[in-house]
């Protein structure tokens, strides 16, 4: 494996396997009463959050400690970054207080690429700008197979904001890379002009997708995109792109929903859909810290503290 | 003073005396004692950037008039057009005289303010194009740089005025409601990058409909830093009309792509790379080199954008937009257009001096090395083999995408009406 997580494109077959086979080994930890292991004492992780996310920030705060790693919790809001600091500055704040691991969120795309050029601890990109959020892709295939098995072959469709959209952009890569076949569908306004040439299908039509499909993953649409015109109003978006009950009659009877969060329940996703038991939406949440305490131990396991 | 054992635009050695800054003799064998031995060196006239950004007055922590011409002379220029978007903009005649006089007073190349079109760059009102014209400065060339005048009635208002003077409007051709925070180039890597595209159709669009502007109140355009495949047919297909429309081209637009920005030697996303309008496709690279090549583009025009070493050490969104471009031009043209065979030096001397000085209305700029002709003149090796150092630059600023790269051709002489600024390489 690489030192960084930065795009789930860096991950090999056997990287991304390694890190799902290591996630399912841990997760036993997560069902003990004391949910800890000594593998990272005396490391140090930085969650370096530039954008406001709470679930992702106490995510790898929980996945960290529980291998018993030192968390220094540095969010921009009221720290120097607001009084201008620059990234650079932050960075070289952070090496000079040894860290070993930077989780880095982040509002612009590249972010974390630039970080990894000031640094010389692990940089996981835990979301940047409209580019990737590797660790959510693999979250994601983690929770896949736990319910259906290999995912060789299986077919997932990816609905909503792809233009916007790290989950999705991580997702295409990283399913790709283990052999899933991708399907994205959106209005056309919220697709790359690209899109044609990433390793996937593209579809317009959700209808016609649905009965094909293993796993349906709805994607957050912000509610800023309509006032940029990507679409004419929420109402039209639900109709043509939500994931309603008709829609979830459509889908096979095995098939699983699947969402990042935070939900828009109403608009991308009805409710009882969202609360079936078809929907992981709950167990992507838990397999989130365990798979980010795979990523950690296998970036930072291998060494000497 | 005579300059011995020159070939002027590529020929066979001959000498060039030069008395009072005017050439008075081009002959073989001419010698006399402290005569300057060009050593085979090809002579071209002087050359002329019609888009330089001297930052002075504002930012002069990025570059000065001082220093920004001390470039340009290392870069073989005698003459520079220095663009309007400085702090006060260059929108009234005290400030453009104020760049004209601190040009004369360094004297390292002439310096030709470029006035701005509105009053503060802003789109809602035109400067005094007339007084800046009238100017002890002379302006010719007007523009918005940096931003397009994108008002319709606006654009057509300016190319109408200027013609009282004979001036131009050279357009930043970007629409802007198509480019809201526009990053990079729109296309395949933009796309998997997640950075905010910058559409072709963006600049197309908007060249499209200034030719026909142009056409209809007959007026002269100029078109700035042209970056695309479809703007070159655009500008191919208004000249096929007989409409007075010119346009430039910057030596990155005809060396780099944008998929430098995501995979290249200094790391993926590195703002070295971030230009405005960005670095293109290699399909519109090589239309550029050969709209370049069969003059449907007239000039290339460095766009030299200097900025301080923390405007770009950022992350990529956050970082300013622009390439210094002066003393490597020559070297980047020789490379895109000489060594593939598209351009011969005559070719590059038409385009990079006597074209630029045509557009720019610069009587004594862009003339043959001729008996009675000014004595603007640049010495070049074209067999050197060069690797970029930015640290060694005239230039305040470093901001060079070239680093490190290996480039053919070296200054070795700069010439200002018969006086050197630039000699072995070094500033005088």
């Amino acid at each position: 494996m690489k030192r960084h997580l930065i795009s789930a494109g860096d991950l090999t077959k056997d990287d991304a396997l390694l890190i799902l086979d290591t996630a399912e080994e841990l997760a036993s930890v997560s069902e003990r009463s004391i949910k800890k292991l000594p593998t990272l004492r005396g490391r140090t992780v930085v969650n370096l959050f530039f954008e406001d996310s709470t679930r992702t920030r106490i995510s790898f705060e929980a996945a960290a400690k529980r291998l018993s790693a030192d968390v220094i919790n540095f969010s921009a809001k009221g720290s120097s970054v607001s009084k201008g600091e620059s990234l650079k500055d932050t960075a070289l704040t952070l090496e000079a207080m040894g860290a070993d691991a930077v989780v880095i969120r982040h509002g612009s795309s590249g972010a974390p690429h630039r970080l990894a050029n000031w640094v010389h601890g692990s940089v996981v990109n835990a979301g940047d700008g409209t580019h990737e959020h590797p660790t959510q892709a693999l979250l994601d295939a983690f929770s896949m197979r736990r319910r259906l098995g290999a995912l060789e072959g299986r077919r997932i469709t990816i609905v909503g904001d792809v233009l916007h959209s790290r989950v999705a952009r991580s997702n295409v890569l990283l399913l790709g890379t283990l052999g899933a076949e991708v399907t994205l569908v959106a209005p056309p306004t919220l697709l790359p002009v690209s899109v044609g040439t990433w390793p996937c299908e593209v579809s317009y039509d959700l209808d016609a997708v649905l009965p094909k499909s293993d796993v349906v993953m709805m994607l957050r649409v912000q509610k800023e995109r309509m006032n940029a015109a990507y679409f004419p109003s929420e109402r039209e978006y639900s109709r043509r792109y939500g994931l309603d009950r008709d829609r979830f009659a459509k889908m096979p009877d095995d098939a699983i929903v699947m969402h990042p969060g935070p939900m828009n329940r109403g608009m991308e996703i009805a409710a009882e859909v969202a609360d079936s038991a078809r929907s992981t939406i709950v167990e992507q949440v838990a397999n989130g810290v365990t798979i980010r305490m795979a990523v950690l131990y296998l970036l930072l396991g291998g060494e000497t503290a | 003073m005579i300059i011995k054992n020159v070939r002027i635009l590529g020929g066979e050695p001959v000498s060039i005396r030069a008395d009072d800054g005017v050439i008075t003799e081009v002959a073989p064998g001419l010698d006399a004692p402290g005569a300057i031995d060009g050593g085979g060196a090809i002579a071209l006239p002087g050359l002329v950037d019609l888009h330089t950004h001297l930052r002075e007055p504002g930012r002069e922590d990025a570059e000065t008039v001082q220093t920004g011409t001390q470039s340009a002379a290392r870069g073989g220029y005698t003459a520079v057009h220095a663009m309007a978007n400085t702090s006060p903009v260059a929108d009234t005649a005290g400030v453009v005289e104020q760049v004209w006089r601190l040009g004369r007073e360094h004297g390292h190349c002439d310096v030709h303010p470029v006035g701005a079109v509105t009053v503060g760059l802003e789109g809602r009102q035109l400067a005094e194009l007339g007084a800046m014209a009238d100017s002890a400065a002379r302006v010719r060339v007007f523009s918005d740089d940096g931003k397009c005048v994108d008002d319709a009635v606006l654009m057509r208002r300016a190319l109408e005025y200027v013609k009282a003077f004979d001036g131009v409007v050279a357009q930043h051709a970007q629409e802007p409601r198509l480019t809201g925070g526009a990053q990079m180039n729109e296309g395949v890597v933009s796309g998997r990058l997640g950075l905010t595209g910058w559409p072709a159709v963006a600049e197309e669009a908007i060249i499209a409909r200034d030719c026909l502007l142009a056409a209809h109140v007959g007026s002269r355009l100029h078109v700035c830093h042209v970056s695309t495949a479809g703007s070159v047919e655009i500008i191919r297909w208004a000249k096929s009309k007989g409409w007075n429309v010119t346009a430039e081209v910057t030596p990155h637009h005809l060396l780099l792509t944008d998929d430098l920005v995501e995979e290249s030697p200094v790391g993926a996303y590195n703002p070295i790379y971030k230009v405005n309008p960005p670095l293109r496709t290699r399909a519109d690279v090589e239309a550029l080199r050969a709209a370049l090549a069969d003059g449907t583009i007239d000039i290339v025009a460095t766009d030299h954008a200097p900025h301080p070493v923390e405007d770009k050490e950022t992350e990529w969104p956050a970082a300013a937009m622009g390439m210094v471009g002066l003393e490597t031009a020559l070297s980047v043209v020789q490379e895109a257009m000489i060594e593939t065979g598209l351009l011969d030096w005559a070719g590059v001397a038409q385009r990079m001096s006597a074209l630029p000085a045509r557009i720019g209305r610069l009587p004594g700029q862009g003339r043959p090395l001729e008996a009675g002709e000014p004595a603007n003149i640049m010495l070049y090796d074209p067999l050197a083999r060069i690797e970029v150092e930015p640290s060694a630059f005239a230039s305040k600023s470093r901001n060079t995408p070239y680093e490190g790269m290996t480039l053919p051709g070296r200054v070795v002489a700069t010439f200002l009406r018969g006086r050197p600024t630039v000699l072995e390489g070094k500033l005088v």
